[in-house]
């Protein structure tokens, strides 16, 4: 589904990621992990093309994505959902679905105003509401919602439990499973390890823009020194 | 009471086009963030593509044809000019691409010139509205009527446009996060250049629709322009609803100002403007900005230091050859010096307050050119000795932007530099037409220096002596306390606000102290030339130092410096041309367009490269 | 011996929207409390009135004994309150050193001041500060180009600069790892412990707030649900529904 293959990304003239490879599968759920700064959004904008890698390359749905524009990215069916959520706060919620409309793909259920509303029924009570109305956990909904109206195949979802409170966190695990049900493919950079676990299959671990451990969560589970070296909780 | 009502009426027919330009204006700032300074001279080409066309379609169908066909043409002009001048630089440093219009202002106004040369136009009527309708026994021009009924829906169209469509919502969300939008599979590239199309269309109509009433002529883009940006202001920016309130009310009270208080018809719309903006901050219907946009922040400014014994050799050394032009220039030489020396003075002092206060100040004439006029009036009615004058200009110019300063500093961002233009227009405007004390636009002339500076050679030494301390002052002030809380409360309000710093206070005293500074250059300029008139308080004066700071670099004092000499040289140069603005206007397009961060900040950045310089970002 | 900080009916409401109401709580001397909620509870409205940012609706906030209601931010800072933001606010175009040196410039009144060189001033005391939170060895690489941790960590030294009895955070280790959310709140624990300073901060990852906080308080809806120890929090069934869910997402009694 998507290979990234030996990637090297710059910020400005900091050096981010270091020739950076791994594939994902169709219908997979992956998690990166990594210290803040590891190079897990920089990956995730290298392949939305929102930083362009100076070398390697990205593919997706056996299209070459380097050199694309984001938008051409995005048509390709990859659904981003930034860190900072960036809804539209000026839009109402329609609205800001409204601008995620894409046409529908082959072979994948369409997604629906009304689907997306069932899927999270707090955005429905609030479709008139402008976006700076809502509250963190109901913003981080909209960019989901707003996302899978573009009908993507694939998801790439930047630390969405992020600054949000365990019980809703919780409710967006059961959401991302479902939406993993719908046979789409997720990427999702995360700091919180207990949420990755929820929700993930399998874990690649970002240090210093390059891959240090890539497996199942048991693998991870069964390696402390790993744990300690990139993620360790204390 | 008739006559009252054709006047309104008038008024009204005078909005219709005020609207259309604005709205185009109001719409392109929405969107793209850009301030365009070229929307006057799109208005100019509208006027005259119009009539062009009007010449060769005939009757009432060839007569509003024309008009729509010049808007679509002025939209396509729109569309060259973003994809050629604005796309590289949509991720310039925020405001350069000022600079990049300003430079399209220039080109359009020779080009117009070469087409349609230098006689005014006077414009066709309409066919089948020539005459004149009596209303409560007033006559009233028909077109008039027809611009006053149509008006309406234009505003309705273009707002069912904004709110109800999914163009509409897609305008929408790429005004506050273009990436985003990106990201979600719209073409944004596209989208800003069919507002950029629509925009310019809106401007090309306008022109053309007004020409029965006003023809065409090659000061029409500047006259507009201040009017526009006034409306703009006024409405709240990108408020459509806004545009059309704001374009009635400057144009009926225009109409009755010409009636009844006609020595102040330019003051009067400033004077509306600053109350409006004091009462609402953001306009009649404009919302507060959004801060921390995405997609256009640049790269971070670096930490500065002083200069090093190296450099400080270097400029001595610089000095001392400055200190020996007298020895073997000419006068000529020497004239030209002190222009450039008092110019780069007057840059340095706007660099201050908008390269490290991150203040955009659209009005810094109004400095330069009050701290001249302190000078002037109080040696012309009080027989002031130049000495005295040289210490009032300063603190003249310094008052001014006290006051001023206190009134705009609640803003920010594009109100604040509106505000400032709006001030500086209005002390041109009470300058112009204050003319039994001012002299008007015959100026002040005889204020010669003191005796013993009333040559060439001395006033020349005077100036280097003034100017470099000035410059030098400047830049002691930013390696300062002072010049430190100046950055930072540009770089984050919020933490110098919670660690006891009260950055209003602090960009406060920085926008005065730059203004006193302004005066001195001033003050140098007036006795070097011995006379003074209010173009030096002109908005084309506050983009001069704009331009040079932008071309130089924002990032480093001497770039405002290197700029301000530069375009001074240039300007020597280049006006000897007849096509001077063409040449200068594809210079300053080509300069933005290849080297976006300055004269100064490029070859630092080249310098870099072959190491030349150590590079920051290898730095451990 | 009166608390640190006092706070007293404290209610915000913005339109007919109440965002806090009624809240009232105490900070000890050298205590660290958390102060948890859903989002939207009113955690942030509450630290915005702590802090001058917001003007309170009614009530009062005292701190050692002098009421702070009403007063801008700056003010409040200089009575002896520091702050660190959740998304971090420090003066990019400046060194590591210059940041810190910039608040002490401020502490020591010398903003208007015209004629020293500011690099050159409290550029000891600046080191020390920066020691202390272990940034030494960078004191003078650009700020722009600094790991978000150790931003955190700046803010810290910053905040630290006018030797502040109370220190109001703000989601300290948002966007951090967790092995650095750990290293940041044992180094802010530490300092809190030697220097008697109180901490109230806000903070989303139960695994930080269960092992540092002396106490914590919830809020729902603007309402204060709940105060106590951390094993009282954790147990205590309203916010477990509120707020907690079913515990997936913290480490577990046991382990904690």
């Amino acid at each position: 589904m998507i290979d990234v293959k030996d990637i090297n990304s710059f910020y400005g003239k900091a050096h981010i990621l270091n020739g950076l490879s791994f594939s994902i599968g169709q219908g997979e759920v992956v998690s990166l992990l990594g210290r803040n700064g590891a190079g897990k959004t920089t990956t995730m904008k290298s392949i939305m093309q929102l930083v362009r890698p100076a070398s390697g390359s990205v593919r997706f749905a056996d299209r070459e994505l380097v050199g694309l524009a984001p938008y051409q990215v995005a048509k390709l069916g990859m659904g981003y959902v930034p860190e900072e959520r960036r809804i539209f706060t000026d839009l109402t919620i329609l609205e800001n679905l409204e601008v995620g409309r894409q046409p529908a793909r082959d072979g994948i259920s369409q997604w629906t105003i009304e689907l997306l509303f069932e899927l999270f029924p707090n955005l429905a009570e609030r479709q008139h509401n402008r976006g700076k109305a809502l509250s963190g956990g109901e913003q981080q909904m909209l960019t989901i919602a707003r996302t899978l109206m573009g009908n993507p195949v694939c998801l790439l979802l930047d630390e969405p439990s992020e600054g949000i409170a365990p019980v809703i966190v919780e409710q967006m695990a059961n959401t991302i499973l479902k939406i993993k049900q719908q046979g789409l493919t997720v990427i999702l950079s995360e700091q919180n390890l207990h949420f990755a676990r929820l929700v993930a299959d399998r874990a690649i671990i970002i240090e210093s823009g390059e891959m240090r451990f890539d497996g199942a969560f048991s693998e991870l589970d069964a390696n402390p020194e790993l744990q300690e070296a990139y993620i360790a909780v204390s | 009471m008739g006559l009252f009502v054709a006047q309104l009426l008038t008024g009204l027919a005078n909005a219709a086009t005020l609207f259309l330009v604005a709205a185009g204006l109001s719409l392109i700032f929405g969107v793209t963030r850009i301030v365009n300074f070229a929307h006057g001279s799109l208005y100019m080409l509208g006027a005259y593509i119009g009539y062009n066309l009007m010449q060769v379609l005939p009757g009432a169908f060839g007569f509003w044809s024309s008009v729509l066909l010049a808007g679509v043409i002025v939209g396509l002009i729109g569309v060259i000019i973003e994809v050629c001048v604005l796309r590289p630089v949509y991720r310039a440093p925020e405001l350069f691409q000022l600079v990049a219009t300003f430079g399209v202002i220039l080109v359009i106004q020779d080009l117009a010139l070469i087409i349609w040369g230098a006689e005014d136009v006077l414009g066709p009527r309409a066919p089948g509205l020539k005459g004149v309708v009596r209303i409560l026994g007033e006559p009233v021009p028909m077109y008039d009527l027809a611009m006053i009924a149509i008006t309406p829906f234009v505003l309705f169209a273009l707002w069912y446009l904004i709110s109800r469509t999914r163009i509409g919502v897609l305008v929408r969300a790429a005004t506050q996060d273009r990436e985003m939008v990106g990201a979600l599979g719209v073409n944004q590239a596209w989208l800003f250049t069919g507002v950029f199309f629509l925009g310019a269309a809106l401007a090309g109509l306008g022109g053309a629709a007004q020409l029965p009433k006003g023809g065409a002529d090659l000061l029409m883009d500047f006259n507009i322009l201040a009017a526009i940006f006034v409306v703009v202001v006024i409405g709240g920016m990108g408020s459509l609803p806004g545009a059309y309130v704001a374009a009635v009310l400057i144009s009926v009270l225009n109409v009755f100002g010409v009636a009844y208080i006609p020595q102040s018809t330019l003051v009067l719309m400033y004077v509306v403007m600053a109350i409006v903006l004091l009462v609402k901050p953001y306009g009649l219907f404009g919302r507060e900005e959004v801060a921390g946009e995405h997609g256009q922040v640049g790269e971070p400014e670096r930490p500065i230091k002083p200069a090093s014994l190296r450099v400080r050799l270097i400029v001595g050394a610089g000095l001392v050859l400055l200190a020996c032009v007298p020895l073997f220039g000419s006068n000529f030489t020497q004239v030209l010096i002190s222009d450039i020396i008092i110019f780069c003075l007057f840059a340095a002092s706007l660099h201050f307050i908008l390269g490290l206060g991150g203040l955009v100040s659209f009005g810094h004439a109004a400095f330069f050119g009050g701290g001249a006029y302190v000078a002037a009036l109080i040696v012309t009615y009080a027989d002031t000795p130049m000495e005295v004058a040289f210490l009032l200009a300063p603190l003249g110019a310094g008052l001014g932007a006290v006051i001023i300063g206190w009134l705009c500093m609640s803003r920010t961002g594009v109100y604040f530099a509106m505000l400032t233009l709006a001030f500086a227009q209005l002390i041109w405007s009470l300058v112009f037409q204050w003319g039994e004390v001012t002299g008007g636009d015959d100026g002040l002339v005889d204020i010669w220096p003191s005796e013993w500076l009333n040559d060439t050679t001395p006033y020349f030494y005077f100036t280097l002596v003034l100017g470099v301390g000035g410059i030098l002052l400047l830049r002691h002030a930013a390696h300062s306390p002072f010049g430190y809380a100046l950055r930072a409360s540009r770089d984050s309000s919020r933490q110098a606000e919670a660690t006891g710093i009260n950055t209003k206070r602090v960009q406060w005293a920085a926008f005065s102290f730059a203004g006193a500074m302004a005066g001195l250059a001033g003050a140098l300029f007036v006795f070097s030339k011995g006379s003074i008139f209010p173009s030096e308080l002109e908005i084309a004066r506050s983009f001069d130092a704009l331009i040079v700071i932008f071309l130089g670099g924002v990032k480093t004092l001497a770039g405002a410096v290197v700029g301000g000499a530069s375009l001074e040289y240039a300007k020597d140069l280049i006006t000897r041309f007849e096509y001077w603005r063409l040449t200068l206007g594809l210079l300053i397009i080509f300069v933005v367009v290849v080297a976006p961060e300055g004269i100064v900040g490029t070859a630092r950045k080249a310098a870099e490269r072959v190491g030349l310089l150590p590079d920051p970002s290898k730095q451990s | 011996m009166t608390a640190v900080l006092q706070v007293e009916n404290l209610s915000k409401s913005f339109g007919g929207v109440v965002a806090v109401s009624n809240v009232n709580f105490a900070v000890e001397k050298g205590e660290l409390l958390a102060l948890i909620g859903p989002n939207g509870a009113g955690k942030s409205t509450c630290f915005n009135m702590l802090m001058g940012q917001l003007k309170p609706s009614a009530g009062k906030v005292f701190f050692q004994g002098e009421d702070l209601s009403g007063l801008p931010s700056r003010a409040i800072w200089r009575k002896g309150v520091g702050r660190t933001f959740q998304i971090t606010a420090t003066y990019a175009s400046m060194t590591v050193a210059e940041n810190v040196q910039m608040a002490l410039i401020s502490h020591n009144k010398r903003v208007f001041s015209v004629f020293p060189y500011a690099h050159k001033l409290y550029r000891e005391r600046a080191m020390e500060l920066l020691s202390l939170v272990g940034l030494a060895d960078q004191a003078d690489r650009h700020c722009a180009i600094l790991a978000y941790g150790d931003l955190k960590r700046l803010e810290l030294a910053i905040a630290l600069c006018h030797e502040p009895s109370l220190l109001l955070m703000d989601e300290p280790t948002a966007g951090m790892a967790p092995s650095e959310r750990e290293r940041l709140m044992a180094l802010t624990a530490s300092i809190v412990a030697d220097k008697g300073i109180s901490v109230l901060f806000t903070e989303h990852d139960m695994d930080t707030v269960f092992a540092h906080a002396h106490r914590i308080m919830v809020l729902n809806r603007g309402e204060l649900i709940a105060n106590g120890t951390v094993d009282e929090i954790r147990n205590n069934a309203q916010v477990q529904e509120v707020y907690l869910g079913g515990g997936n997402l913290y480490e577990s009694n046991e382990a904690g």
